[in-house]
């Protein structure tokens, strides 16, 4: 077997950001947000709910208008907190607001075998493992129990799409049924 | 002792998801034995045989890999058909790692048309492990996905897209656990996750550490998982202390603590006392309660699996299926084919 030694690049490059790049930063911010995910948790809900009530609005403004701008600000958001990589399909209240999307095999229903001995990755030495985060993270949020769910294999086509967006129109929608279930 | 030989192959039996003899024995609470097979870099069919042979009546399922170590060699498809062709029962291996899930699904349905009756389901290791650290990680699926993926194809005969398959495939399905991976707390109810997914059968990375395997399965029987799903332990030899050395600090998930080290580096002869701690390792799982089998991982030392099976008695006088030569493998044999690997 052959292995890459670590001064050259791995083949795992994620959008946007190089190699060097990810190092610099050390993923200072989103260990830290995962740190706080009992905070973050209630940011989350209160900011769905508060989704939710303007559901009229955006609708009135037609949800396909306003995707544009609150993508905009959503990756921005997110992708400061949680180096999110707008999947489309949030998973973060369920993964201790640890993004799985991070995690080289974009894996979503938890760690492979490959964590080492130091909780870091097995692909990138330096970064600690997403999932060992996540677990720590979902230890501290009242729905951390949520790790437990599984994922559904992500719908691709959704990528660079409003996760924040899409769940307040299905979680709209599914509020109207059951207001008026179907004749 | 040995497997009825009036057991009829052609019907998945009541309350069984396929036909094959793996789940039969697992099913009527025998310990079970598999074995891995050293994928050959070659067209050549014989070198699966041959490497299949040498586990022939000690073992009662052959894992046929697939890209291990992200490395390329034949494919776990394959080397099923080969193995199937011979007799033997495939436990094919198919990992996420380049394959989207239009391949997989695909792959699942030539592979139980051809008679594979068991897929163990894996994440796979990053293509940063293998010989081509330059190709495109595909990671569509994850174990888990896979798993349901599968078991929606099986169960409920269609596709992730909801398109019905007219015959569904009955496969029996496994996945991997690691309990010697942190986060530790966490991986029992990864098992939990797993069963959930589909798992029935679980095959469990290079076991080197009783002390942690025990703290393992005793989170695991506390959740009652044994009940839901057939644990089998991995376990292999380790050819001296270099070795050792090198695997942990190269091999993604092996854990191998220093006892074991210094137990390699104090024998006189390292393969030998490699071998007596996998022996030793196979007899006090063989005793564990809520541990169905013995996973042998023995790389590149596949020739020693049926003297370490034998000496570790951990099938107590149970014989596995074993090929019987009939006068047209005793042909084959003397054939030109033959003549090619001499």
């Amino acid at each position: 077997m052959v292995f890459a030694p670590k001064s050259q690049p791995t083949a795992y490059q994620p959008s946007g950001v190089s190699v060097p790049g990810r190092q610099r930063r050390r993923y200072s911010v989103r260990l830290w947000s995962v740190r706080h995910s009992r905070l973050f948790e209630l940011v989350y809900n209160t900011l769905a709910e508060v989704l939710l009530k303007l559901h009229p609005l955006w609708n009135l403004l037609g949800y396909h208008r306003i995707e544009r701008p609150i993508v905009a600000i959503e990756s921005a958001v997110k992708g400061f907190l949680f180096d999110c990589r707008m999947c489309g399909r949030c998973a973060l209240s369920d993964t201790g607001m640890s993004c799985p999307m991070n995690c080289p095999k974009s894996l979503r229903n938890g760690p492979c075998g490959g964590v080492r001995a130091n909780g870091h990755c097995e692909v990138e030495p330096e970064m600690p493992c997403v999932w060992v985060e996540a677990w720590n993270g979902s230890r501290q949020m009242k729905s951390g129990d949520n790790i437990l769910k599984v994922q559904k294999p992500l719908d691709q086509s959704l990528r660079g799409s409003s996760a924040w967006l899409r769940a307040t129109a299905e979680r709209a929608a599914k509020d109207q049924a059951v207001k008026a279930p179907a004749p | 002792m040995s497997t009825p030989s009036n057991e009829d192959f052609s019907i998945v039996p009541d309350g069984h998801s396929s036909r094959g003899r793996l789940e039969r024995i697992l099913r009527r609470g025998e310990f079970a034995v598999t074995a891995e097979l050293n994928p050959p870099d070659s067209a050549d069919p014989n070198e699966v045989f041959e490497r299949g042979a040498i586990f022939d009546g000690w073992v009662d399922g052959i894992n046929a890999t697939d890209g291990s170590g992200a490395n390329c060699h034949m494919s776990s498809v394959g080397i099923c058909a080969l193995l199937l062709r011979a007799g033997y029962a495939p436990v094919m291996q198919i990992s996420c790692r380049y394959r989207n899930r239009i391949a997989i699904q695909g792959d699942v349905l030539g592979a139980a048309a051809m008679g594979v009756n068991n897929i163990l389901c894996l994440t796979g290791d990053g293509v940063q492990a293998g010989d081509q650290p330059g190709a495109k990680p595909v990671f569509d699926l994850d174990s888990m996905s896979l798993l349901e993926t599968v078991r929606i194809m099986r169960d409920e005969g269609q596709f992730l897209s909801g398109r019905a398959i007219t015959s569904p495939p009955h496969v029996f399905l496994g996945a991997a656990i690691n309990p010697f991976a942190p986060p530790y707390d966490f991986r029992p109810l990864r098992l939990k996750k797993k069963i959930e997914a589909g798992a029935q059968f679980v095959q469990s990375q290079y076991c080197f550490d009783l002390g942690m395997l025990r703290t393992y399965m005793q989170r695991v029987r506390d959740l009652g998982l044994e009940k839901q799903c057939y644990i089998m332990i991995g376990v292999g030899p380790l050819a001296s202390a270099r070795a050792a050395k090198w695997i942990r600090s190269n091999v993604p998930g092996v854990h191998i603590p220093d006892s074991i080290v210094q137990r390699l580096e104090g024998a006189q002869n390292q393969k030998l006392e490699g071998k007596n701690i996998c022996i030793e390792t196979m007899q006090e799982i063989r005793e564990m309660a809520g541990v169905s089998g013995i996973h042998v991982m023995a790389y590149r030392q596949e020739e020693l699996v049926s003297e370490i099976v034998h000496e570790s008695g951990v099938l107590k006088g149970r014989r596995p299926w074993k090929r019987e030569l009939n006068l047209i493998d005793i042909a084959a044999a003397q054939g030109p084919a033959a003549g090619n690997n001499a």
